[in-house]
């Protein structure tokens, strides 16, 4: 099942990027697909860490969501360094997710924000550097948690 | 209609220039490694968004639009990981951070 799933991904993917539509190139994009996953089947790759389907449905939304905070933190941060005034501060929170592409995301979400880094993660401890005390509280009430926790998608 | 095509990609490019030009005042402004990170995060983010978005409607509605995006999604990934393993080994070096500390650190 994830196989196939792998499989759609691929040969979407090649589609797009080759631009051919003809018979013999793209049965030849079949066979190096089947071949890419016949691969990662064997290597053990296809696993819920490679392919975490779960996500898929709510990605879209999620990313769309990340998008617009970046946006507002871009601007926060173009304020700060205009300023000149920084309060730098280091802490550490709690992670809710269960699973390992869970806490990825996060502590990536985390990162692409401006104005707020991951600096270590210990199981489910994150310690997180923020360029003010604002920053930090965007990350402390938990809104991106919560929001990952919904990507995530699992009781 | 080219022309608000035009405008509009003018628009984009302004504001991700902008942003790497403040990007860059602040990585020099900054005291530490860890602010100055942010600072570099900030152009991965807003620079080349902007930039992608503006390069996105010039090109209209094409294979070349599916493959700008395809380059934002993989600088998407890949920009906090090299943030992060700057950061990390900063905190492993045992460099202390500018300012204030809340709590137990790891």
């Amino acid at each position: 099942m994830k196989s196939l799933a792998l499989f759609i991904i691929l040969f979407i993917l090649w589609l797009l990027m080759s631009g051919h539509y003809t018979f013999l190139i793209t049965s030849l994009g079949i066979a190096s697909c089947l071949l890419c996953v016949f691969l990662a089947k064997r290597a053990n790759l296809i696993d819920d860490e490679g392919l975490p389907v779960s996500f898929f449905p709510r990605i879209i939304s999620y990313l769309l969501w990340l998008f617009k905070e970046i946006i507002i933190s871009n601007y926060s941060t173009a304020k700060t360094i205009i300023n000149g005034k920084i309060d730098p501060e280091i802490f550490t929170i709690k992670s809710s997710q269960k699973s390992e592409v869970g806490k990825v995301t996060y502590a990536n979400s985390i990162t692409l924000t401006p104005g707020t880094v991951a600096t270590q993660i210990k199981d489910d401890i994150f310690e997180v550097h923020a360029l003010n005390s604002d920053f930090g509280d965007d990350v402390r009430n938990g809104e991106m948690d919560k929001k990952v926790l919904w990507l995530e998608g699992k009781k | 209609m080219d022309l608000i095509k035009d405008i509009i990609t003018g628009i984009c490019f302004f504001i991700g220039s902008l942003s790497i030009i403040i990007g860059a005042c602040g990585l020099i402004k900054f005291p530490d490694v860890f602010s100055r990170v942010h600072a570099a995060g900030m152009i991965d983010t807003g620079g080349t968004a902007f930039f992608l978005l503006g390069m996105i409607i010039q090109t209209g509605w094409s294979l070349i639009t599916v493959k700008l995006l395809l380059v934002g999604v993989f600088i998407f990934f890949t920009s906090p990981v090299s943030s992060h393993v700057i950061v990390n080994l900063a905190r492993q070096k045992k460099i202390i951070p500018f300012g204030r500390k809340i709590g137990k650190l790891l």
